[in-house]
């Protein structure tokens, strides 16, 4: 495998351009459309019932919603599409509320009291909002092509796909070439993703997409209205006493034994994993921070992180697993890298603007006295942000033979039962939901903020 | 116009103002005066609260737009007025019949070849006379104002004063400049500590009879 690492083929692949085509058109049309109606949604966010669907949808992750629209749409670019598209729809609706509650309320206090709120969030809100929310639309499209490539996991046509089929012919030199690609591909986002060139490639994306879906519509209807209906409920002829008692058995059977053991190996797994990100993190933020390092041991550091954060926990996962046998240990190190990277990338930036004393200490004592507290309360924000994403991730793993939700979920899948599939999907949202919930009620009390301290709160 | 009895405002549970009463007739032209933190900001802001349909107000800092240009900022007085599917057009492409009247208003202002620049990348003075421009646009007679000229120069000031006090009926301004509020106004009200200590016209009024506003 080592050997394979450092001899990348990169032309191993069958139909190479055409898998990394279908992996950036997927990921380009699911956060476009995903955009465009968390934009909507936006509009109406102030609404307790919107904010919490959106916390329901993104709660759900892309490989579980790749499963369900799998039944209905089977492997077609429309089930790639949706399986992107509903859950950053739920994730854009809530940053870009969170964005425009931000920004200066003076311009839309001058407002004529009857303006209508679309006009005044255009005019008064959203123009001097539109940098933010460009660029994390633009970090959300490089997310969207992570998790593009991992839907090949589940067999769409796109990197993850052609991954795991190298990886069990141990075919090492194509893991490493088509990874070595992907990596060239988010590297260079910021040359060919050009705001004019936009509509062209989503033209080009959704022509090529066409005609890519028989859309049965019978096994969709079947899927919902029968499918997926609680197995006692759906074989009773009507609904008494029976039919309920079934019910709750049927309950109580799927919860003793799948969804509690799930969540017990889910759980610890996350907590041990977010405090791994975070000592990971605080490891690593030095070697970006100009604080700590000169220019070119910086750089080798920026490629470092890059490698690690472009790499998804997924398919890192998958590889420590292929090395390590199934526990939980791949795991845990796939996330903590994956996330660490991205919380000390974010760190070592912060400290870029730090401006030192002119008698200041230098190296460990620099770090421990000086930058680490400075910067703590927003890498503990930062944290607290991945533990729902965390957790999202620990249950999805299951799906590589770890015993979290996601295993459960799975099997539920692979033996039909969608009932069952269904009612743990549920969970899992709820699970998230919770810590979504749990998380914001940390931070608001211990006032973690994100966005650096401006002195205004 | 404006009729104030007795009150007492605040934020978060701290009162700011503590039984103010007011009461300013149409075409008056009225300054507030005292220090910062006396109530001036509340007093405005309560007076816009109150009067919202038919006032316009220019905040502290203006309240303007950064990146639209100073048409779409004047146009946005009116955005009640139009269908909000009207009002997106607009945005994306100003259209000639919306474009005439605010052109007329920008050239007295001076601003006309500034109409389709973004109001970020304007001198303070512009930005002040677009945020007068679109309070115009928006209710042409009454005119509240925080503090709208304690960014720009002393030439550029009374130039402006000087434009709102031509143009609006009724004005009522909070100001810094002692100087500049006997010198424009018709009327003065001194706060401190939240309440009315002064209010008298402007007329055989000397600066240092305000001074006791300013002292501790």
């Amino acid at each position: 495998m080592a050997k394979g690492a450092v001899t990348p083929d990169f032309f191993a692949t069958e139909n190479l351009v055409g898998t990394f085509f279908n992996t950036v058109a997927f990921a380009l049309l699911g956060v476009a459309f995903g955009s465009i109606a968390g934009f909507f949604l936006t509009l109406v966010f102030h609404h307790r019932a919107v904010k919490v669907f959106c916390a329901f949808i993104r709660a759900i992750h892309e490989l579980f919603w790749a499963l369900i629209f799998l039944q209905i749409f089977g492997l077609t670019p429309v089930t790639a599409l949706l399986a992107i598209a509903i859950p950053y729809s739920g994730v854009f609706a809530k940053v870009y509320s969170e964005i425009l509650e931000e920004a200066d309320t003076a311009p839309l206090r001058t407002l004529h009291p009857e303006t209508s709120r679309l006009s005044a969030l255009l005019y008064a809100r959203l123009p001097d909002s539109m940098p933010h929310i460009l660029s994390y639309t633009l970090y959300r499209f490089e997310c969207g092509l992570r998790s593009s490539a991992v839907l090949g996991f589940v067999g769409l046509p796109t990197i993850g796909y052609h991954l795991e089929s190298a990886f069990a012919q141990g075919n090492y030199s194509e893991v490493s070439g088509l990874l070595i690609l992907f990596y060239l591909v988010i590297a260079s986002m910021r040359w060919w993703v050009r705001p004019k060139l936009l509509p062209v490639y989503l033209f080009v994306s959704m022509f090529a997409m066409r005609g890519g879906a028989e859309i049965n519509w019978e096994n969709g209807y079947r899927f919902f209205a029968s499918d997926i209906v609680p197995h006692p409920v759906r074989v009773a002829e009507n609904f008494d006493l029976t039919t309920m008692m079934g019910l709750l058995e049927w309950t109580r059977k799927l919860i003793m034994t799948q969804a509690y053991p799930g969540l017990l190996e889910t759980i610890p797994l996350t907590m041990i994993a977010l405090v791994c990100t975070g000592v990971f993190a605080l490891a690593t933020f030095p070697l970006i921070s100009p604080l700590f390092f000169g220019a070119r041991l910086r750089l080798a550091g920026h490629i470092f992180l890059v490698i690690i954060r472009s790499t998804p926990e997924y398919i890192l996962a998958y590889i420590f697993l292929q090395l390590w046998g199934p526990s939980a240990i791949p795991a845990i190190l796939a996330l903590s890298l994956h996330n660490g990277a991205i919380i000390g990338h974010l760190i070592g930036r912060r400290t870029e603007k730090h401006e030192l004393r002119q008698d200041s200490s230098t190296g460990l004592n620099l770090y421990a006295f000086e930058t680490l507290p400075a910067v703590y309360p927003n890498f503990m924000a930062f944290l607290f942000y991945r533990w729902e994403i965390i957790m999202r991730e620990t249950a999805i793993l299951g799906i590589l033979g770890i015993h979290t939700l996601g295993f459960y979920i799975d099997s539920s899948f692979s033996d039909m039962r969608f009932d069952r599939a269904f009612f743990l999907i549920l969970i899992t949202a709820l699970l998230n939901i919770g810590i979504d919930w749990f998380s914001g009620f940390l931070r608001r009390r211990l006032r973690l903020r994100t966005t650096p301290d401006d002195g205004k709160s | 116009m404006f009729d104030l009895q007795n009150v007492t405002a605040g934020y978060g549970g701290k009162d700011v103002l503590h039984g103010v009463s007011i009461h300013i007739k149409k075409g008056e032209r009225v300054s507030f005066i005292g220090k910062s933190g006396a109530g001036k900001t509340t007093l405005l802001q309560l007076m816009y609260d109150k009067n919202r349909s038919n006032t316009a107000i220019i905040p502290q800092d203006w309240g303007l737009v950064k990146s639209l240009s100073v048409f779409h900022n004047i146009y946005m007085g009116k955005l009640n007025e139009k269908p909000t599917w009207y009002n997106i057009a607009n945005l994306i492409h100003p259209m000639a019949g919306e474009v005439e009247p605010v052109r007329e208003i920008a050239c007295k202002l001076g601003l006309e070849e500034k109409l389709f620049t973004p109001v970020g990348s304007l001198s303070g003075g512009q930005k002040l006379r677009t945020a007068i421009g679109r309070a115009f646009y928006r209710s042409g007679s009454v005119l509240l104002a925080d503090e709208p000229v304690s960014a720009v120069d002393d030439h550029q000031s009374r130039e402006v004063l000087q434009y709102v006090n031509d143009t609006f009926e009724t004005v009522v301004l909070s100001m810094h400049d002692v100087d500049l509020a006997l010198e424009y106004s018709d009327r003065i009200i001194g706060l401190k500590d939240g309440q009315v200590v002064v209010d008298t016209p402007t007329r055989g009024i000397k600066k240092s009879d305000l001074d006791k506003l300013y002292l501790n």
